[in-house]
């Protein structure tokens, strides 16, 4: 590119500067947008058409000087009527719902324990949450096959100690794809929740006491306010990723247990309709952005509110 | 809150972390071929697997694979977390940063069914790619974790003081000098450790791969995933138990250097304090 002979005439150190910039820029920008955005619109185009064969019809036709454009909506008419697509739906976003609050549920304390333990024991209990995440997530899976079995671990403990006479039926079962979500999104629960109690300002608990609150008063009235930001940050750390997976409920749900991820699987890999699976994909994607949307919202509030507040 | 309970909470918490990985371990040593029925100690099913061609081959593609991958990654994520980081306005930076973004809240069923129709469209138009394989795995594997490389590089970035950088450049160093001399230095554990963390994912993919993945091409998580799928395996134990040993070694080594690092640093900082002090301390030239 030239530059206008008004403008006077830049240094070679920021022609140079600008030449590195372009770059820093361009070359990812450019990857992303072929290998990731382009593609995507390949799946959407692909939900509206037809299919001859192996052939796609084409959108736009020409003939006689006349555009036609033609679009088969059939598939999001199917998607939004048919029964087992609306139940799958459903049911994703409520193993979506319950696995975030158990999360929470199990999480919250565990966070906040870390927290409150000596600081010399910090590092070590913060590696240790963190470490699983460098084994594979696919043999973590695996393994509560093994212990979730009709002879497996679990079973096997519960019979000796007489709890039960017989094996329960726990794999391949609702239950045993929640133990299996709730095992590999623990972490991304603790994590966020746990770098935000760490910094909180025990005088405030202090004050309170001072004040004559109970220390139960005192956690529910200014350490949970003030975790807002970690609970939410956790909370969609678990909840948008559990929406779209595939191998958890594949390995450990049961043949009824209906999540979005693997519908769109089936609906590739053994009907190899791929229209039908490029409309569930659009639709997945629609189904994500709403809690994204939401996040963005409370996380502009709140930094907008955090700009008011302070001087 | 009481302390006991923490304790305990804490305890039960970490054996749910880890009592699957244990247990993994010790059934991988079981000499029966029922997985869950112990038959005393044995070794015979590492023996097998050192002869498992399948397992085999799959690994030595999964590492390729990962080594390409992680690299790509890292360069990529730099670029991309420097844009971020450095360059506060651009056209289109509000895009930008949501298609850094996108690649980690998008399930990857979506990534990959996408990736897989756009080869077959540009294979139509183009003739290109010519077969699926490692490089259509390699680009869609990097595609997403490039921008787990994006978001450490770019904070790390955020927290450095660039007072340093623009020293330099006042100074007259070339813009590719700045980045080797003086923020690649700065940088060098954020692109380390990112470099890990995309090797460790692509690794560990099974989704894009089986997407992306050609008839001749299997990663050691397509082998594991097609095996668990069909219910336990010994051999599948063995393989977890050498990846917890592999990963187990990387820590430590990883650790000892870290370490190694921050008293190097130490060092070079009190002998630059007593420089100076000692610089201060002469008396000035008339």
């Amino acid at each position: 590119m030239s530059n206008p002979p008004t403008l006077p005439a830049l240094s070679s150190a920021q022609r140079a500067q600008r030449r590195g910039r372009r770059w820093v820029i361009g070359v990812p920008y450019a990857f992303l947008l072929l290998f990731f955005s382009l593609p995507f619109l390949v799946v959407l185009r692909i939900s509206v058409s037809d299919m001859e064969g192996v052939h796609f019809t084409d959108l736009l036709t020409y003939l006689d000087g006349v555009f036609t454009l033609k679009l088969k909506v059939s598939n999001y008419l199917f998607l939004a009527s048919d029964k087992l697509y609306l139940d799958t739906y459903l049911s994703s976003v409520k193993f979506a719902a319950l696995n975030t609050l158990i999360c929470l549920g199990l999480g919250y304390p565990f966070a906040y324990f870390m927290a409150r333990s000596p600081a010399a024991w910090r590092p070590a209990l913060l590696m240790l949450v963190s470490l699983p995440f460098w084994t594979s997530y696919l043999l973590r899976v695996y393994a509560w096959r093994g212990l979730l079995d009709d002879q497996g671990v679990v079973n096997d403990l519960l019979v000796a100690t007489h709890v039960i006479d017989a094996p329960l039926k726990l794999m391949h079962t609702s239950f045993s794809m929640m133990v299996g979500l709730v095992y590999t999104y623990l972490p991304f629960m603790i994590l966020p929740l746990y770098a935000n109690l760490v910094k909180m300002d025990l005088r405030l608990l202090e004050a309170a006491a001072d004040l004559g609150a109970s220390p139960w008063k005192g956690f529910w009235m200014i350490t949970v306010p003030l975790s807002k930001s970690g609970i939410v940050a956790g909370s969609m750390l678990v909840f948008i990723p559990t929406l779209g997976e595939y191998v958890i409920p594949e390995l450990l749900g049961g043949p009824s247990t209906l999540m979005i991820g693997r519908v769109l699987w089936d609906e590739f890999f053994s009907n190899n309709d791929w229209p039908m699976a490029s409309a569930v994909a659009v639709s997945m994607v629609a189904l994500i952005l709403i809690p994204l949307v939401l996040f963005n919202k409370y996380q502009n509030e709140a930094t907008g509110a955090g700009a008011r507040d302070t001087p | 809150m009481n302390s006991r309970l923490g304790r305990l909470w804490l305890l039960a918490g970490y054996t749910f972390l880890y009592a699957p990985i244990v247990s993994l371990i010790v059934y991988s040593f079981n000499g029966s071929k029922m997985v869950t029925l112990w038959a005393g100690f044995s070794l015979r099913w590492y023996a097998e697997i050192a002869h498992d061609t399948e397992v085999l081959d799959a690994f030595a593609l999964s590492l390729k694979l990962a080594l390409l991958t992680a690299t790509a990654s890292v360069i990529l994520g730099t670029m991309a977390g420097m844009a971020m980081a450095k360059y506060r306005v651009f056209r289109g930076r509000t895009l930008f940063i949501a298609h850094v973004n996108a690649p980690l809240v998008v399930p990857e069923v979506i990534t990959g069914l996408s990736l897989l129709l756009f080869f077959v469209a540009t294979q139509k138009i183009f003739g290109v790619p010519a077969e699926r394989g490692l490089w259509t795995i390699w680009i869609g594997h990097t595609s997403i974790f490039a921008s787990y490389a994006a978001i450490v590089v770019n904070s790390r970035l955020l927290e450095m003081d660039r007072s340093l950088e623009e020293a330099a450049m006042d100074l007259g160093a070339r813009p590719h000098q700045v980045f080797y001399l003086v923020t690649m230095p700065m940088i060098a554990q954020a692109l380390m450790s990112s470099w890990l963390l995309t090797f460790t994912l692509s690794l560990d993919d099974v989704v894009t791969t089986a997407f992306l993945s050609g008839p001749g091409s299997t990663t050691l998580p397509t082998v594991i995933f097609s095996r668990a799928r069909l219910g336990l395996s010994p051999s599948v134990n063995v393989i977890a138990t050498v990846t917890v040993a592999v990963v187990a070694l990387g820590v430590l080594v990883a650790s000892l250097w870290l370490a190694h690092q921050e008293r190097r640093r130490q060092r070079d900082e009190t002998l630059a304090y007593r420089e100076a002090l000692d610089a201060a301390a002469r008396p000035t030239l008339p």
